[in-house]
């Protein structure tokens, strides 16, 4: 017992270092475990992005530009769906629900999806979770509109207040439907998801906004007004793509096949489950990168560790000298330096993870907040475990090399004492 | 043979604490250093001077005696017990069974309390913590033994060896080699950082202390002028022979 408190004392007697090492140690295993959990929480919320539709349909395309437009709201749709086929679809008797989505204006940058109001309950999130209004509601009006959360933050709106749509997806536009202006009538709470960065219209106020142009312009001398629109038919000939919700998860497969053989138009239909996969495939090299980075951090701080008790060595020879002298082995001597390296390792994993936790039970709201990350605050997971443990063994073997040279030394200096 | 332990005088006669009979050691290494000891007794009880200049081999020699390093050829003797027949793990226990070993100097644990550095052989003794045991208990004895080598009180309760002064230091380490009696007390110059009054003091109370235990005393130095102290003074150069440099 003495000898392990002499181990302590002696360790307490380099405590600035031995406190700097740990706290090295500690940080080290901080990134490495949180690199790890922002990695399981940035695929989580991907995989979140959508959930509860089972399959997106739009023009033909790859499945991946398909999810990419209609969910992400990045690139463009090749094409459209028209009226026809969506109503074909609708018509099936194992589809529940089908959402339209049209896309193709903005608004400042942001994505302004047309939709109807189906949208706001059908459309879900991480594991099922719907989207809820932090004020407001869905558009009553033609001419209302609901924003996200970002729209809402970075242009500083509030329901109520008057957006002008503008044509094309440019944050810089020159051509906008300012005569037929929207009114802000909710803002959707943070969900983490391209929600938040979307105004939503209705499907018909996309038709209404249009309904003067052609080609992609105004045509001049004939605009509709505002007014003189509510009483058209707005039913759109086309849509960009569809969510569709089945009955029964069994019939995917076969709705599927008989969208993509749709013989009136050429149709793609996507499980959005499966094209996330294929695009977390993509973009999930970079986390490769970060886990090898933070795996690195590890490695160095533990050299950081070698060299402290390497520096620390000439002081050590004299006490390894005078255990040996008082009947140490040198098994004992070896033992006791190799221990204080795992210890101080030990030490820093154990720091390390609960500081992990302490940070991240403090700043998990913050991250959901801002970043719409949700990181799990769970136990160390098995693999999780073994790397810790495997740290603590690196810890021990590193401390073994100033320990056998320490050794070496001893064994040299026989009996007598060296400064 | 001087300095006879009377009892034992008569019959069997009790083998020496320490005897050499034509050992050979040479350090490992680059530039060895070898050294050869025909032959060479300390009796038990007897208080010996080793003199030598430095470089001559004594700490070979004293690593040689307490086992710290196993001859080439030859037999070291202690107490009977033929070390180079002891595992390098037996020696280790041997050592501290029955040395009490006092260096130059640094001979303390800086961060242990005083009475830590004391104990610090009888965590591996379990015979001389057993005889330290039986006076006392075990804090009591480091005490008593730092009092009577000449340590006050105050100093004793001293947190850190460190802030103590070589001089006290060095009664520490005496202490330490003293507690729970072991037969041989090896002592490498341990006054050389003294002065010469403080340095007189020193051995009398370490050698009034080894002689209550029944003790013999080795010490080596290259200072003549300790002679007195002794019971017999014996000159390296006389009993060994050294080599130093490449064997080619």
């Amino acid at each position: 017992m003495m000898i392990v408190r002499l181990a302590l004392q002696s360790l307490l007697n380099r405590r600035v270092t031995a406190c700097l090492t740990v706290l090295a140690i500690a940080v080290s295993v901080m990134l490495l475990l949180g690199v790890e959990k922002v990695r399981t929480g940035a695929r989580q919320s991907f995989a979140d992005t959508i959930s509860g539709t089972d399959l997106i349909v739009g023009a033909r395309s790859g499945s991946l530009n398909l999810l990419l437009y209609s969910v992400f709201r990045i690139g463009n749709a090749t094409n459209n769906v028209t009226w026809k086929s969506y109503q074909d679809i609708a018509k099936r008797p194992e589809v529940a629900w089908i959402v339209p989505l049209s896309l193709g204006d903005s608004h400042h940058g942001f994505r302004v999806l047309g939709t109807n109001a189906d949208y706001f309950t059908h459309y879900k999130f991480r594991r099922g979770q719907s989207m809820t209004f932090a004020v407001g509601g869905p558009f009553k009006d033609l001419f209302d509109a609901v924003i996200g959360s970002d729209v809402a933050q970075t242009l500083g709106y509030k329901v109520g207040d008057r957006i002008i749509v503008a044509h094309g997806v440019g944050s810089i536009s020159f051509i906008e439907h300012e005569d037929k202006p929207f009114r802000v009538s909710g803002i959707l709470e943070k969900t983490g998801t391209p929600i938040d960065r979307t105004v939503h219209v209705s499907l018909e106020a996309i038709e209404a906004i249009h309904i003067d142009w052609q080609n992609g312009a105004p045509v001049p001398g004939q605009s509709i007004s505002a007014d003189d629109v509510r009483k058209m038919d707005l039913t759109p000939t086309a849509i960009t793509a569809a969510m569709v919700g089945l009955n029964s998860k069994l019939a995917t497969f076969k709705i599927q096949r008989a969208i993509n053989d749709y013989q009136e138009e050429p149709l793609s239909a996507i499980m959005p489950g499966v094209a996330l996969q294929e695009l977390w495939g993509l973009v999930g090299t970079a986390e490769t990168a970060l886990s090898a980075v933070s795996a690195m951090v590890v490695a160095t701080a533990l050299l950081g560790m070698v060299t402290m008790i390497l520096t620390t060595l000439n002081e050590r020879r004299r006490e390894m000298a005078i255990l040996r002298s008082v009947g140490a082995t040198p098994a004992t001597v070896l033992g006791l330096l190799a221990a204080e390296g795992g210890l101080l390792t030990l030490a820093g994993v154990i720091v390390g993870t609960v500081g992990l936790f302490v940070a991240l039970y403090l700043a998990r709201p913050l991250i959901d907040r801002v970043y719409g990350l949700s990181l799990a605050i769970d136990p160390p997971r098995a693999d999780e475990w073994v790397k810790l443990a495997l740290i603590v063994a690196a810890g021990f073997i590193a401390g073994l090399l100033p320990a056998i040279r320490a050794y070496r030394l001893s064994l040299a200096d026989g009996m007598t004492v060296r400064t | 043979m001087t300095a006879p332990v009377g009892s034992a005088r008569e019959g069997v006669r009790p083998p020496d604490a320490v005897s050499f009979t034509d050992v050979r050691y040479s350090w490992p290494g680059s530039s060895p250093f070898t050294i050869a000891i025909a032959e060479f007794a300390l009796a038990r009880g007897e208080k010996l001077l080793l003199l030598g200049p430095s470089g001559s081999g004594k700490s070979t020699f004293l690593s040689l005696l307490a086992g710290i390093v196993a001859p080439d050829s030859g037999r070291v003797d202690v107490l009977g017990t033929d070390m180079a027949a002891l595992s390098g793990a037996a020696r280790d226990r041997f050592r501290v069974e029955h040395f009490g070993i006092i260096f130059q100097m640094f001979n303390l644990l800086p961060y242990a309390s005083l009475i830590d550095n004391v104990l610090l052989p009888l965590r591996f003794s379990r015979t001389r913590r057993d005889r330290a045991l039986s006076e006392g208990s075990l804090e009591d004895v480091a005490v008593r033994l730092l009092e009577a080598l000449g340590l006050d009180k105050t100093v004793i309760a001293t947190v850190r060896a460190a802030s103590l002064s070589v001089g006290q230091q060095q009664r520490v380490a005496a202490a330490r080699a003293l507690i729970g009696a072991p037969q041989i007390i090896v002592a490498d110059e341990p006054t050389s950082a003294l002065d010469r009054n403080v340095e007189g003091v020193f051995l009398k109370l370490l050698f009034a202390q080894s002689t209550t235990a029944g003790a013999s005393v080795i010490m080596v130095s290259h200072d003549e002028g300790l002679a007195p102290y002794f019971d017999r003074v014996v000159r390296l150069d006389d009993i060994a022979t050294s080599t130093r440099g490449a064997l080619t």
